[in-house]
C-alpha cells in the first residue's frame, strides 16, 4: 500500500532550482533512506513531502488520514519559552502521562519527563523529538538527519530505536542523512540525491551505481562492507546493551 | 463603585495588562517585539484618522493598527529580513501620525494623552471596551493555544500535523491590533510594547513550562497596573508611565533573584 507519493516535484527559489523532476513512494513498512551531499535538495524534499515547502510542479499524494511522525534536523528552542519534556510531548495533541512515558521508554529516554528541552543533551533532544513523532502513531516516521551531533556509537544506538520502532508500530520510515555507512545497512532502499535522482535501489545496487561512485568515491564501497559486518552483531544484545551505556555516560 | 474614576482606571489597568501580559508571551517568544512596537506606533495615525473622520478613536486605532499589522504580515511572509523595514514602518507610522494629529483643523487636542495614556479619564464605556476585547484576546488564544505553541516552536513541526503555521501568525497579528487598540487610553501608543513584553520578561524565569509563564505574566501585569496607579496618585505623575516603571523594577527584582539563585 502506497502510502505517500511524490511526482515530477520541481523546487526552487527564484532562478535556482534545487530538486529537478524528483519522484519517489513509500510502502508501509520500510525504510528508504535519501543520501546525497551537501546542498542537494535533501532536507528540502523532506519538507516538500511534510507541506512546509509548495514545489513549482508536481504532485503530492497522500493516503487518506495519513499521519506523520517528523523529526527536524535541529529544533532551537528560543530561551525566552520555558517547557518540560513533558509539556513538549503534549504538542500538539495532548496525551496522557502513561502513553508520553512509554514513548520516552521507545524512543531510549525514560524518566526524562520533568526535565526542561535546554537542559537536554545533544542526543537525549533527538531522541525526545523521536519520543514526540512517534507518540500520534504514526504511518510514516519522517527524520531528517537525526543524528546531527551524535558521536558514531551513539547514532548507531540511534538508528537500532528507530528500527525498533518501526517494528513495532509498523510504520514506514523516511530518512536523510550523510552517515551513509551506518545508514546504507539500516535501509530497505536507498535514493541518492543531487538536485535530481542519481540512482536508486537497494543498498547493494546503489552502492554499486556509478552515478553514487562518482558522488561519493569508491571508498564507501568499503564502509558499507564493513558495517553490513557492524550490523549483524548489532542484534546481539550485548553488544547493543554497550552503546546504550556508551551514551549515558556522555 | 464604577462612579470613582479611581476605580474605574484600577479596572481599565488590570484588564488590559493582563491581555498584554498574555499575548505578551508570545510576542516575546516569537521575537516580535519591534513588531508590536510598529504596531503600536500607528496607533497615533489611528488618532488622527478617527478625529478627522469624526469616529470613536478605538475604532480609529483599531483599523489603523490591524492594516500596519496586516502590511507587516504580508511583508514577512516574502522570506526576507524585516528588521530594517519594521524600522521604517514604525517611526514613519509615528511621524505621519503626530503631524497629521497637529494638522486637523480645529482640534486643539492633548497629544501626550495618546502618546503616554490617559487612564484617569476612562468611562464606563471605555472599561466595556477594554475588558470586552481584553476577554476575545484571551478567548481565543485559549481555544488556539496548541496549535499556536506549536506553531511558535517550529513551524516545520506544525506542517507536518496538518497545522497552518502562517494562520497562528495571523492571529497573533490581529490580536496585536485588538491590544494596541484597547491599551492606547491606558499606558499610550509610546508604551503598549513596554506592558507586552516586560511582564513575560519578568516570568520567564519562574515558570517551567509556557502556561505558567503565562499566568504569572497576566499577574504581574495587574500587580504592576494598581501598584503604578497607586504610585502615581501618591507622586502625582502620570500613570501609564508609572505602570511601565513598577513592571520594570518588578523585572529588576527577577533578574537579580535569578542572579542570586544561579549563584547559590
Amino acid at each position: 500500500m502506497t502510502l505517500i507519493e511524490a511526482r515530477n516535484i520541481d523546487f526552487g527559489h527564484g532562478g535556482q532550482t534545487v530538486l529537478h523532476r524528483v519522484s519517489l513512494s513509500l510502502e508501509r513498512g520500510e525504510i528508504v533512506t535519501i543520501v546525497g551531499p551537501n546542498g542537494s535538495g535533501k532536507s528540502t524534499l523532506l519538507r516538500v513531502l511534510i507541506g512546509a515547502l509548495k514545489p513549482r510542479k508536481g504532485t503530492i499524494t497522500r493516503a487518506a488520514g495519513l499521519r506523520v511522525g517528523y523529526v527536524p534536523q535541529k529544533l532551537h528552542i528560543d530561551p525566552t519559552l520555558p517547557i518540560t519534556v513533558r509539556r513538549f510531548l503534549n504538542l500538539p495533541k495532548a496525551v496522557d502521562g502513561a502513553t508520553a512515558e512509554e514513548a520516552l521508554v521507545k524512543a531510549g529516554v525514560a524518566g526524562l519527563s520533568e526535565r526542561q528541552m535546554a537542559s537536554l543533551s545533544g542526543g537525549q533532544f533527538q531522541r525526545v523529538l523521536l519520543a514526540r513523532a512517534i507518540l500520534g502513531k504514526p504511518d510514516v516516521l519522517m527524520l531528517d538527519e537525526a543524528t546531527q551531533g551524535l558521536d558514531q556509537p551513539g547514532s548507531a544506538a540511534f538508528y537500532r530505536q528507530i528500527d525498533a520502532v518501526r517494528r513495532d508500530l509498523g510504520c514506514a520510515v523516511l530518512m536523510v542523512s550523510h552517515e551513509l555507512h551506518v545508514v546504507m545497512s539500516a535501509s530497505d532502499r536507498v535514493i541518492c540525491l543531487n538536485g535530481h535522482i542519481c540512482c536508486e535501489g537497494t543498498p547493494e545496487v546503489v552502492s554499486a551505481a556509478p552515478a553514487y561512485r562518482e558522488l561519493f568515491g569508491t571508498g564507501t564501497g568499503g564502509a558499507l562492507a564493513l558495517y553490513r559486518h557492524d550490523h549483524d552483531h548489532a542484534h546481539d544484545h550485548d553488544h547493543d546493551h554497550t552503546h546504550h551505556q556508551h551514551e549515558a555516560a556522555e | 463603585m464604577l462612579d470613582d474614576f479611581l476605580v474605574r482606571a484600577a479596572l481599565a489597568g488590570v484588564g488590559t495588562a493582563m491581555a498584554a501580559g498574555l499575548l505578551g508571551c508570545f510576542v516575546v517568544w516569537r521575537r516580535m517585539a519591534y513588531f508590536g512596537d510598529a504596531t503600536a506606533h500607528a496607533a497615533v495615525l489611528g488618532v488622527a484618522l478617527a478625529l478627522l473622520f469624526g469616529t470613536s478613536i478605538t475604532l480609529g486605532v483599531g483599523v489603523v493598527a490591524l492594516a500596519m499589522a496586516l502590511l507587516i504580515h504580508g511583508l514577512s511572509g516574502q522570506g526576507t529580513s524585516v528588521d530594517t523595514m519594521l524600522g521604517v514602518l514604525a517611526h514613519g507610522a509615528l511621524a505621519l501620525g503626530l503631524v497629521a494629529v497637529t494638522l486637523i483643523p480645529g482640534q486643539r487636542i492633548d497629544l501626550d494623552a495618546y502618546l503616554f495614556g490617559d487612564v484617569l479619564s476612562v468611562t464606563r464605556m471605555d472599561l466595556a471596551v477594554i475588558w470586552g476585547g481584553g476577554a476575545v484576546v484571551v478567548a481565543i488564544l485559549w481555544w488556539q493555544w496548541q496549535a499556536m505553541l506549536t506553531a511558535t516552536l517550529s513551524p516545520d513541526l506544525a506542517y507536518a500535523a496538518d497545522l497552518n503555521p502562517r494562520r497562528a501568525q495571523l492571529i497573533l497579528t490581529l490580536l496585536l491590533a485588538a491590544v494596541v487598540a484597547v491599551a492606547i487610553k491606558v499606558v499610550g501608543a509610546l508604551l503598549i510594547t513596554a506592558l507586552l513584553i516586560i511582564p513575560a520578561a519578568s516570568a520567564r524565569s519562574y515558570a517551567s513550562t509556557p502556561e505558567r509563564m503565562a499566568l504569572l505574566s497576566m499577574a504581574i501585569g495587574a500587580l504592576s497596573a494598581i501598584a503604578g496607579l497607586r504610585l502615581a496618585v501618591i507622586l502625582d505623575v502620570p500613570v501609564g508611565p508609572a505602570i511601565i516603571c513598577v513592571a520594570v523594577a518588578v523585572f529588576a527584582v527577577s533578574a537579580l533573584g535569578r542572579t542570586l539563585r544561579q549563584l547559590t
